[in-house]
C-alpha cells in the first residue's frame, strides 16, 4: 500500500458527493453532499502534504475548513429564509425566482 | 534524517490496517448519506464519514488538522445542520418523484464514469510515488510548524479569512432576521388586550402529567373533571394512555 490509496479514497468520496448533489432533492441534504465533496478535497490535500513532505497542504485544508464553515452558515440561513416563505426545503419547488 | 531513510519511507503495516478498517466505514457512511430518505440519518452517516476522515488526517501526521476536523466539522458544522433540520421540520424526508425523467440513472452513470476516470488517473499518476512523510517538517511539533507557516507565509490569507468570517456572520444575521414593517408592529396595549381577550387563557399552559406512575412528557395533564387537557401535550408527541400494567402500583413504597 502507498499513500495514493488515500487519494483514490478521496476521489471515491468526491464522486459519491457529486452523485448525491445530482440525485437528492432536499436542500439540506444537498448541502451535506457539498460538505462531503469539500471533505474529500481536504483528504487529498492532506495526503499531498504528506507525499511532498511539506505542511502547505495541511494549511490549505485548514483554510478549506474555514471557508466551509462560512459557506455553511450563509447557506443554512438561506435555506431557513426560503423555508420560512415556501414551507418547503425541496429544491424542486424553489423555482419562482424566475418570475 | 538521511536521504536514504527519507526515500525508503513506506506506509507502515499499522497504518495500512487502520486504513483498510476506516476506508470502508468512510465510503459506507457517504453512500448511506446519499441513499437514506431521512435527512437526520443522512447527517449521522456524514458524521461517521467525517470522523473516519479525521482518523486519516491524524494517521497522515496531521494531528492538528485531524482534531480540527473532528471539533469543527463533526462538532460544530454538523450540529448546525442538525439544528436546522430540527427547525425545518421532522418531515424533512425526501420526495421520491423524479422531476426530470431518467435523471437519477444518468447521474449514477456519470458518477461511475467520473470515479473511473479520476481513479485511474490518480492510480496511474501516483503509482511510483514514495511519500516523503512529514517527520522532518513536524520535527518541532505539528502545531508549531503549522503556526509558523500560518503567521508567516500565509498571514495575508489568514487575515482575509477573518474578513470572510465576519462577512458570513453578518450575512447570516441579515438572512435570519425577520424584518417587520411598521404597520405590522403591535404595541404593548393591543398585545395585552389580545392576551386577556375572552377566548385566550392568559396563564401558562398546563404541563404534561407528573404522576406517581408516570413522569413522561407524553402523559397528558388532567382537567378538574378528569378529562385530558389537550394544551398540555406537544403536538409532535403521540398521545400516550397508560396501560393497566403501567398504572398499577409498583410496590416501591415501604408500606
Amino acid at each position: 500500500m502507498n499513500p495514493s490509496y488515500y487519494v483514490i479514497l478521496a476521489a471515491a468520496l468526491f464522486t459519491i458527493g457529486a452523485v448525491g448533489v445530482l440525485i437528492r432533492r432536499n436542500a439540506i441534504v444537498l448541502f451535506m453532499c457539498v460538505e462531503l465533496m469539500l471533505n474529500a478535497a481536504n483528504l487529498a490535500l492532506v495526503t499531498f502534504s504528506r507525499i511532498n513532505g511539506t505542511l502547505d497542504g495541511q494549511i490549505m485544508a485548514f483554510f478549506v475548513m474555514v471557508v466551509a464553515a462560512a459557506e455553511v452558515v450563509v447557506g443554512l440561513a438561506i435555506i431557513m429564509a426560503i423555508f420560512r416563505t415556501r414551507r418547503s426545503a425541496s429544491v424542486d419547488e424553489t423555482n419562482l425566482l424566475k418570475y | 534524517m538521511s536521504m536514504i531513510s527519507l526515500a525508503a519511507t513506506t506506509v507502515s503495516t499499522g497504518e495500512a490496517i487502520t486504513f483498510w478498517i476506516f476506508a470502508p466505514i468512510a465510503v459506507l457512511g457517504a453512500i448511506g448519506m446519499v441513499i437514506s430518505r431521512n435527512a437526520v440519518h443522512s447527517a449521522l452517516c456524514l458524521i461517521t464519514t467525517m470522523l473516519a476522515l479525521g482518523v486519516f488526517y491524524i494517521l497522515q501526521q496531521g494531528p492538528f488538522i485531524g482534531m480540527v476536523q473532528i471539533i469543527v466539522y463533526t462538532g460544530a458544522i454538523m450540529m448546525l445542520f442538525l439544528f436546522v433540520l430540527m427547525l425545518v421540520g421532522r418531515d424533512a424526508s425526501d420526495a421520491v418523484i423524479e422531476t426530470l425523467r431518467g435523471q437519477r440513472a444518468a447521474a449514477i452513470v456519470l458518477g461511475v464514469g467520473f470515479a473511473g476516470l479520476v481513479g485511474t488517473a490518480v492510480a496511474r499518476g501516483l503509482q511510483k510515488v514514495d511519500a516523503r512523510n512529514l517527520t522532518e517538517a513536524n520535527a518541532d511539533g505539528n502545531v508549531q510548524a503549522l503556526a509558523g507557516l500560518l503567521f508567516n507565509r500565509y498571514v495575508f490569507v489568514f487575515e482575509a479569512t477573518s474578513a470572510l468570517l465576519i462577512t458570513a456572520a453578518v450575512g447570516a444575521m441579515i438572512l435570519a432576521h425577520i424584518h417587520k414593517r411598521k404597520e405590522e408592529r403591535v404595541d404593548q396595549v393591543s398585545m395585552s388586550m389580545a392576551r386577556f381577550a375572552p377566548d385566550s387563557y392568559p396563564g401558562p399552559k398546563a404541563g404534561p402529567g407528573v404522576y406517581a406512575t408516570s413522569t413522561s412528557v407524553a402523559t397528558p395533564a388532567r382537567l378538574p373533571d378528569g378529562s385530558v387537557a389537550d394544551r398540555s401535550l406537544s403536538p409532535i408527541l403521540p398521545v400516550r394512555e397508560l396501560t393497566d400494567a403501567e398504572a398499577a402500583p409498583k410496590g416501591t413504597d415501604s408500606r
